[in-house]
């Protein structure tokens, strides 16, 4: 009988092991690594979903399996919705030496922290040209890291001034010429109206204090690259108090809508469709007015304003870039996945489909595109003069130090750029927490 | 009188002769409690030292190569930034109000559920449906519930109070009514726990000490403060342990609805955001070692404090 016991408990103790084995293998999920052709593309979510038949990035995966005839599959897998929960599940993936991650959509300004961690295989030489080759070129800046290219421009995104030309005319604005800030608040607050921009303290925002920083032609980081000992930051300037006197203005005239605090793409979108006078947003709202009941006869669209009066503006810059994991074991074969995928006739495909706007300028030039996209031609400049956000491996303690310390807008003044520089040196040599 | 206190040592066995029956009922408590124990170890004891370990260095995922020893240098840290102090005062706020309101509540639904005859299963599972609600799921519930796009409560409330309450006000946007909707979503998903363990302790309450009580003329309150209290002490304080040290953890409500904004920050939140958001290993670790610390201080508080015996009725 005793010894009925013990087998019995051995059993038991078998069982346990073998469902908790289970259990931790079905953690794993699907490892694509085994099978040199089965390639994983990890997608941002775009209008396409993982639908192939739609025209998302989904269903350039199934274009070039099927162009590449056998000599390797896509299969995509969908990231999270926001850009800072795609940053973490990459990141832990990447840490991870995920092998099941070959491709990955990535947002410009991680590739830097990704590339200096040695998660991101470098773009092999015969490839490189190809890939740069006629793209806008703040998205290629934006591939390279120290000197080296680790990721391939796929589409990029610039914001545009977006206007009812009633209400400009109203305020005596010629918007054929450049605009700047100043008039656009002088110009809201006759009208008694608002001015739509993003300010609720998240990435968005931190566009937006680049965006006015680089077109009064200052920098957030002075030397780029730089470790967190060494690095040092633009923000105690002239240019960047010209940025917070901006933002203060606007918040505190009331102008940015009663809550600015909290306004995304999305909030700042609805402000400007229910009779706001202006918007600073990206191309998609050209898609998004009419479906908010908005008639477009009376919406203009121009370069984004000026920060100072006759210094050309550097609009907000971003996009997607297309990544190699460096634990991947089917890097040759994703390089060339990449190459299919970031062709020029796809890159119109994509933005006929998604209204992501290509990296390569020829597609503008294309007459399906200029007919479905009358601002063709203003992305395109747009997307040249863009003032990219700071290229640096910290970039996700640096943003989010930065738009902490601007919000709430209405309390920003000319001392907030410095306390912001002083906070994110802080929070980088581990002397604050974030 | 000594031969009574003496009485218990004089029949207790000295220690090195147990008999036989003693130490085969020991060898079978370690057979049957061993396994749990190695595996326990396994997965809370090594990943214990590992955060402890970690928590002494200045250690980022991304840059493995400038990883140094910093001592107690991220502790130092943590303590004398005001941020932290901000997370533990939230945490202590929520883990109090939701705890009280909830122990009230709970009695309350405990005492109806021990009275009630008729629909008694009935009530016993409408009182459980929040408590098998993930919380996530409700934490989204919630917050979909009174934002202001989505919301209802806001036309609730203006509808209740005749075009008084403004439809556009945003209750994520201020401290007070973030940390208003963050406890009452805790309190509505919990109390359900509470009012269980409550009911468990109610339903050893011998009926007729309170029967006693009544002809005796005492008042409800009396009897509530006299003798059903007292009777149950020991079910209520693992109940307020357990909520407590549940309480004090709180994440999920916080990480969906304020994300920490307009200071609603709480302990494991600001863990998560060094760990996960910015992949400070050393620093991350630091507030969860800290945070470990504070849910065994609370733990010790209630056991050896205020006497709550864990192994209740075993002698």
């Amino acid at each position: 009988m005793p010894q009925r016991r013990t087998k019995r408990s051995i059993a038991g103790i078998a069982a346990i092991c073998i469902t908790a084995a289970g259990a931790l293998a079905a953690c794993g999920g699907d490892d694509t690594s085994g099978s040199a052709k089965a390639l994983t593309w990890y997608i941002n979510p775009d209008s396409g979903g993982n639908d192939p038949n739609k025209k998302g990035q989904t269903h350039l995966a199934k274009v070039c399996t099927d162009q590449a005839k056998g000599a390797y599959t896509i299969s995509t897998q969908v990231l999270p919705n926001s850009a800072s929960d795609q940053r973490q599940q990459l990141l832990r993936r990447l840490a991870a030496s995920d092998k099941g991650v070959d491709i990955m959509s990535i947002d410009p300004v991680n590739v830097a922290e990704y590339a200096e961690a040695g998660f991101l295989a470098e773009v092999p030489a015969d490839k490189q040209e190809a890939l740069k080759e006629d793209a806008v070129k703040p998205i290629v800046e934006s591939a390279m890291w120290k000197d080296k290219m680790f990721a391939a421009p796929m589409w990029a995104n610039t914001q545009l001034l977006w206007y009812r030309k009633s209400a400009a005319a109203e305020a005596g604005l010629d918007m054929s010429k450049p605009v700047t800030w100043d008039q656009l608040i002088e110009a809201a607050k006759k009208l008694d109206s608002s001015i739509g921009v993003q300010a609720k303290p998240y990435e968005g925002y931190t566009v937006w204090i680049n965006a006015l920083v680089e077109s009064a032609g200052g920098h957030i980081i002075a030397n780029e690259g730089a470790g967190a000992d060494e690095l040092q930051l633009g923000l105690d300037s002239a240019e960047s108090k010209k940025a917070a006197a901006i933002i203060g203005e606007i918040a505190r005239s009331g102008i940015g809508g009663p809550a600015m605090g909290s306004s995304d793409e999305t909030a700042s979108l609805d402000l400007f469709a229910g009779g706001g006078a202006f918007l600073v947003n990206w191309p998609y709202t050209w898609a998004a007015l009419p479906e908010k009941g908005v008639d477009v006869k009376d919406i203009g669209f121009a370069r984004y304003p000026q920060a100072v009066q006759g210094k050309e503006s550097a609009p907000p810059l971003g996009g997607i870039e297309l990544g190699v994991n460096a634990a991947s074991a089917n890097q040759a074969a994703a390089w060339d996945a990449i190459a299919c995928i970031t062709s020029q006739e796809n890159q119109k495909t994509y933005m006929l489909g998604t209204g992501n706007p290509a990296a390569r300028k020829a597609v503008y030039d294309d007459p399906e595109i200029k007919k479905e996209f009358p601002m063709a031609s203003l992305i395109r400049e747009s997307l040249d003069a863009g003032g990219p956000r700071p290229a640096t491996q910290y970039y996700g303690d640096l943003s989010t130090a930065l738009f902490k310390k601007f919000s709430p807008p209405d309390q920003v003044n000319e001392g907030t750029p410095a306390e912001a520089a002083n906070f994110i040196l802080e929070v980088l040599k581990g002397e604050a927490l974030l | 009188m000594s031969t009574v206190a003496t009485a218990p040592s004089t029949t207790r066995q000295p220690k090195p002769g147990l008999t036989d029956r003693a130490k085969g009922e020991r060898a079978l408590g370690w057979k049957l409690a061993g396994p749990a124990f190695v595996v326990m170890l396994l997965v809370t004891a090594y990943p214990i030292f590992q955060a402890i370990w970690n928590s002494l260095f200045s250690f980022r995922l991304t840059d493995p190569a400038s990883r140094k020893f910093v001592f107690l240098g991220n502790y130092v840290t943590i303590v004398t930034d005001p941020l932290f102090w901000l997370a533990v005062g939230n945490t202590l706020f929520i883990t109090v109000v939701t705890v009280v309101v909830e122990l009230v509540i709970g009695m309350a639904l405990a005492m109806l559920m021990n009275k009630v005859i008729w629909p008694r299963k009935t009530l016993r599972t409408v009182v459980l449906v929040p408590y098998s609600i993930i919380t996530v799921v409700s934490a989204f519930a919630w917050f979909y519930g009174v934002q202001i796009s989505t919301g209802f409560l806001n036309h609730w409330l203006e509808a209740l109070t005749f075009g008084a309450w403004d439809v556009n006000f945003n209750w994520f946007g201020h401290w007070w009514s973030s940390m208003l909707v963050i406890c009452m979503s805790e309190i509505w998903k919990t109390t359900p726990f509470m009012s269980l363990l409550l009911l468990s302790g109610l339903a050893q309450i011998d009926g007729a000490m309170e029967e006693a009580a009544k002809v005796d003329g005492a008042t409800f309150w009396q009897r509530m403060f006299k003798v059903v209290l007292p009777n149950m002490k020991a079910a209520i304080m693992v109940a307020v342990l357990f909520r407590t040290l549940d309480a004090f953890r709180i994440f999920d409500n916080v990480f969906i609805m304020t994300q920490g904004a307009q200071n609603t920050t709480t302990f494991s939140l600001l863990a998560y955001d060094q760990t996960i958001n910015r992949v400070e290993i050393g620093m991350g670790s630091a507030i969860s070692v800290l945070l470990f610390l504070s849910v065994l201080l609370i733990a010790a508080i209630f056991v050896r404090g205020f006497k709550v015996d864990l192994t209740g009725g075993r002698n």
